[in-house]
């Protein structure tokens, strides 16, 4: 069982049921008084998104998923296509169900897609991945200052804070769990 | 391999942060308060049934410097300034840290009266030009900044009365989800006169028993500080501390020492006044952050 320290961004849950993951996390605390929990869940099997805020001293199941790994094979308009490497077993997930982690694949890219019976619910990403820059404003010479920051935008369409020293073409690694940029990758 | 950007990236606003606590340091300073440095790991903390101790070899890491504060004040020290660390057991939010930074300050022979008139001040002094711009906000810090009572609160904002939350035990998820998203932001403001349940070392208000002189301060809708006048009758002290704990352990927490020195010191105390402000979060004030992970060298998920 989970209590609410345990509760963070990604964490997946059994509530009524069915499979729920938090998208959404906060801790807050009024004052001196009683902590809350604030979350929004999606239900992975309806893809429903709500509210909920919990109490210090409530506890949760784990959704234990069955996870399959596959490769990521491309994107239409019926959603994002993997394939099982032993059985070439095909799997889509809609756009809706993949939420922000869309931003972090890149084609043949292994990853694991968490079952519910037959049905691909959502994916689990390596903590890392590589994403080449593809606009990002020029870097002006002379400035030095390292801690500067821009905001660029990488191939697969998501946009993040990176240090000025990074143009476009350069390929960075960017951190899944928090979607921050890492480090610029030596080719 | 290059630098981590995460470190590098936040130069300006430790650059700032370090100014601000360098002038903060510089009020008190020029107001005849005399910055002390009490333990940070202690026998005891003040039982309060929400905040948890970190518990550590020989004692607890300190949730708040106030009963070594309050010790000095009974020793006749008249005004003291701590900047130090406190620990909060599993507080971890877009606001809260575990490990923060807090700013005491504490007056004999004054009330919460006098706290707010010098939050005001201190603000003041940190923020000549009298506005700040919070994440999209803009704020207006022109004293004297609006003052509403619990009470009043309760009636303007909340669905239920504030007697129906206490009896249910709602106060506090009132207060944060009815209350605090309505306060207005435009200025700053002092919500005070708690009921006495919730301000366990804060004196009675002389007109009502039902309420303690406790003040909690919000900028933007960021609640930066609290204070009260001190309960200095030692006995009542000890009935609330008892209280307090009697609460902690119907919830199943771990029980705490009672700080037998603190309550025998407080019996020197006559009127005092104390509050607590939390650094970080004016840092993000002024820096325009709205997570506290922006505002300090290190988050302990960096470690």
């Amino acid at each position: 069982m989970y209590t609410c320290s345990d509760l963070k961004k990604g964490l997946k849950l059994l509530i009524d049921g069915d499979p729920h993951v938090i998208v959404q996390y906060d801790f807050t605390k009024p004052g001196k008084g009683q902590a809350l929990y604030k979350c929004k869940l999606r239900n992975m099997i309806t893809g429903a998104l709500f509210d909920r805020t919990y109490r210090s001293g409530e506890s949760f199941e784990p959704a234990s998923l069955e996870e399959r790994e596959m490769q990521f094979l491309y994107q239409d308009e019926t959603g994002y296509v993997f394939m099982d490497k032993k059985t070439y077993d095909q799997i889509t997930l809609s756009e809706e169900t993949m939420g922000d982690d869309k931003y972090f694949l890149i084609d043949n890219m292994d990853v694991e897609i968490l079952m519910y019976g037959d049905r691909g619910i959502g994916i689990s990403l390596p903590n890392f991945v590589n994403l080449r820059v593809t606009q990002a404003d020029p870097w002006v010479k002379g400035d030095t200052a390292a801690g500067n920051n821009k905001p660029a935008t990488v191939e697969t369409g998501y946009t993040l804070q990176v240090p000025s020293f990074v143009e476009e073409g350069i390929l960075i690694q960017i951190d899944t769990r928090t979607g921050e940029y890492s480090t610029r990758v030596k080719e | 391999m290059e630098p981590n950007w995460q470190l590098t990236r936040k130069r300006a606003t430790l650059e700032k942060r370090a100014r601000i606590i360098q002038q903060i340091r510089a009020f008190f300073i020029d107001r005849d308060f005399l910055e002390v440095e009490t333990p940070h790991l202690i026998p005891a903390n003040a039982p309060e049934l929400y905040i948890d101790a970190v518990a550590a070899t020989d004692g607890f890491l300190q949730t708040s410097p106030e009963l070594c504060m309050k010790r000095l004040l009974a020793a006749g020290y008249e005004r003291l300034f701590q900047i130090c660390r406190c620990w909060r057991a599993g507080e971890r939010g877009q606001r809260h840290l575990p490990e923060y930074t807090m700013l005491e300050w504490y007056r004999r022979d004054n009330d919460y009266q006098q706290l707010m008139a010098d939050c005001e001040a201190l603000i003041l002094a940190l923020c000549p030009q009298r506005s700040l711009c919070w994440q999209g906000q803009s704020i207006d810090l022109t004293p004297p900044w609006p003052r509403l009572t619990v009470a009043e609160a309760f009636s303007r904002y909340s669905s239920v009365s504030l007697q129906e939350a206490l009896e249910q035990g709602h106060f506090d998820t009132i207060i944060s989800e009815q209350i605090e998203p309505r306060l207005p932001v435009n200025k700053p403001l002092f919500l005070l006169d708690y009921p006495l349940q919730h301000a366990s070392l804060a004196r009675r208000k002389p007109d009502n028993d039902n309420f303690a002189e406790r003040v909690e301060v919000y900028i933007g809708g960021l609640e930066l500080a609290n204070g009260f006048s001190e309960l200095t009758d030692a006995t009542e002290q000890r009935l609330r501390f008892q209280i307090e704990e009697y609460r902690r352990r119907t919830l199943g927490k771990p029980p705490y020492p009672t700080c037998e020195a603190f309550l025998n010191d407080l019996q020197t105390l006559k009127a005092a006044a104390g509050i607590a402000l939390g650094i970080d979060r004016l840092v993000m004030l002024f820096c325009d952050q709205a997570m506290i992970d922006d505002v300090v060298s290190f988050t302990p998920e960096q470690l």
